[in-house]
């Protein structure tokens, strides 16, 4: 035992100078590592003008307006799905639609409310439809599908309002008519694009079925305006 | 002699044993089998009997028996609609073509009636209705500028989908409280009774756009050639339920379905598909009302 205390005496012989004691300054910096600055910048955009925000907003928007105007198998109109579309363009659809001033009973058209209530019931009529037939689709995105491919009719509805502006009736409802049944077709085409991959395979025409009828319901409204 | 009495008794205290060992498991009674499924394991069986009638009690409505899954979640609803493409198409094919041999619910419902054809059929029969008979008003005022649109979506909607709806519910309380009087064993879900008539419905969808054309005759020809269709379906499909009860009662449920599926065409084609010289009165009336 002697034995073993005297070895290890020698051999912390060194470090008996250093005593512990409260006066020995210590330095060096305590700083709290707030987490990596990149993630921070794109998170926080508090500080950022509104300018900057709107327009993020808008160009998200109208990259979607684009890929519904070609559609293609792209999944980035479901990744980041958004119902500012959809309400910019129902918005635009039902102002233009709606016709009846209080003075004539006969010329009346759908009014802004009807219209509004027939778009987005239909459209969550004809979500619930696909999520209850298996579809794998979450609700919001189908929204946003169906309310993104509602534009091809709006384009028809512009066009429709310039046509009615001149040339004989017969003649502009040939036009009208051509021009609504493209639109209309074009925009089942577009969301059955994006819809079809995330139905079961053996019941996509159960799923599109409604579509088709949504789409006509709002093509038949724009031509008979 | 004592065999079966002592198979009896060894049952009974099997089960009772096996309610000792195990109070929390649940006992189900079953018509047939009773020994082997009781003399197994309990939990196995238990699952398969379930899965079995899964499938068939989730698709009988009001019938009081155990359900899958409670009406508050999702899967229930999701069990109505358990169809594919062509399925829905042989039903409707069915529904337009009855054969005097062939119930419809036997033959093309009876393993999963489904909502999916009944809904739809009716808001595209309403959708159809809806327009055409707008449209076929506008022969009368071709070529004016002041033609526009009034389709009356609102109310084709309420009455069809009132029919659609209430008229099964009665014919299926009706036959339901006479099953349970007579003590009969056959009946409809209501599931079912409300499938036969949506897809009763579906011949009324050609025929309203065809109800355009402006022929009197040709539009009572149609009346009668889809009242025809869609009324022997009803009463092929009801009749052998209802024709083991008096010949009163059977012949009165019979007409009485008849007699609604007529009012409903001939209502709908009297109220949307108004003859030509109600309209033009109506507009000579309000311009009259304009210039004074």
């Amino acid at each position: 035992m002697a034995e073993v205390e005297e070895t290890s005496k020698l051999m912390f012989a060194g470090l008996s100078d250093v005593s512990i004691s409260g006066d020995i300054p210590v330095e060096g910096e305590i700083n709290v590592p707030v987490g990596t600055p990149i993630q921070d910048k794109e998170y926080s955009t508090l500080d950022e003008p509104v300018k900057d925000t709107i327009l993020r907003d808008l160009k998200a928007v109208g990259k979607k307006f684009v890929h519904v105007m070609y559609p293609k198998k792209s999944s980035a109109l479901l990744r980041d799905w958004d119902l500012w579309g959809p309400l910019l363009l129902c918005v635009t659809l039902a102002l233009m639609l709606q016709g009846g001033s209080v003075n004539s009973k006969e010329d009346g058209g759908p009014q802004f409310a009807e219209v509004f209530v027939i778009i987005w019931f239909g459209s969550v009529i004809i979500t619930l439809n696909s999520k209850l037939l298996g579809g794998t689709i979450s609700f919001f995105q189908s929204l946003c599908v169906l309310g993104y491919c509602i534009m091809p009719l709006t384009v028809a509805m512009v066009v429709c309002r310039l046509v009615l502006l001149g040339g004989s009736w017969r003649f502009s409802f040939i036009v009208r008519l051509i021009v609504v049944t493209a639109s209309f077709s074009w925009s089942t085409f577009a969301s059955t694009a994006f819809l079809a991959d995330y139905q079961p395979p053996n019941r996509k025409a159960l799923v599109v079925y409604p579509v088709f009828l949504f789409y006509f319901v709002i093509g038949w409204m724009i031509l008979t305006v | 002699m004592a065999s079966p009495d002592d198979l009896k008794f060894q049952e009974f205290e099997e089960a009772t044993d096996l309610l000792l060992a195990d109070p929390g498991a649940s006992t189900l009674s079953m018509s047939g089998s009773s020994s082997t499924a009781l003399a197994g394991a309990t939990g196995d069986i238990k699952l398969d009997m379930s899965d079995d009638e899964g499938q068939e009690e989730s698709s009988e409505l009001l019938r009081g028996e155990k359900q899958t899954s409670g009406f508050w979640t999702f899967e229930y609803y999701q069990s109505f609609f358990n169809v594919d493409t062509m399925q829905v198409l042989d039903r409707v094919k069915g529904s337009v073509m009855p054969l005097p041999g062939r119930n419809f619910i036997k033959h093309t419902l009876q393993p999963s009636p489904d909502l999916y054809g009944p809904f739809w059929i009716c808001v595209t029969l309403v959708i159809s209705l809806a327009i055409s008979g707008n449209l076929s008003t506008f022969p009368n005022s071709l070529g004016s500028a002041h033609y526009h649109y009034r389709p009356q979506f609102h109310r084709a909607a309420v009455v069809i989908f009132l029919y659609a709806w209430l008229v099964p519910l009665g014919v299926w309380g009706f036959l339901t409280w006479r099953q349970r009087e007579e003590r009969q064993q056959s009946g409809y879900s209501f599931l079912e009774t409300v499938c036969v008539y949506g897809y009763s419905l579906f011949i009324y969808i050609p025929t309203s756009v065809l109800w355009i054309l402006p022929f009197e005759w040709l539009r009572w020809l149609l009346i009668l050639v889809a009242m025809v269709i869609s009324g022997s379906v009803l009463v092929l499909t009801f009749w052998p339920v209802v024709r083991d009860d008096t010949k009163v009662t059977a012949f009165a449920t019979v007409a009485t379905i008849v007699v609604l599926h007529a009012l409903l065409s001939i209502g709908c084609k009297m109220y949307f598909f108004q003859t030509a010289t109600p309209t033009l009165n109506h507009t000579a009336a309000i311009l009259t009302n304009k210039t004074h």
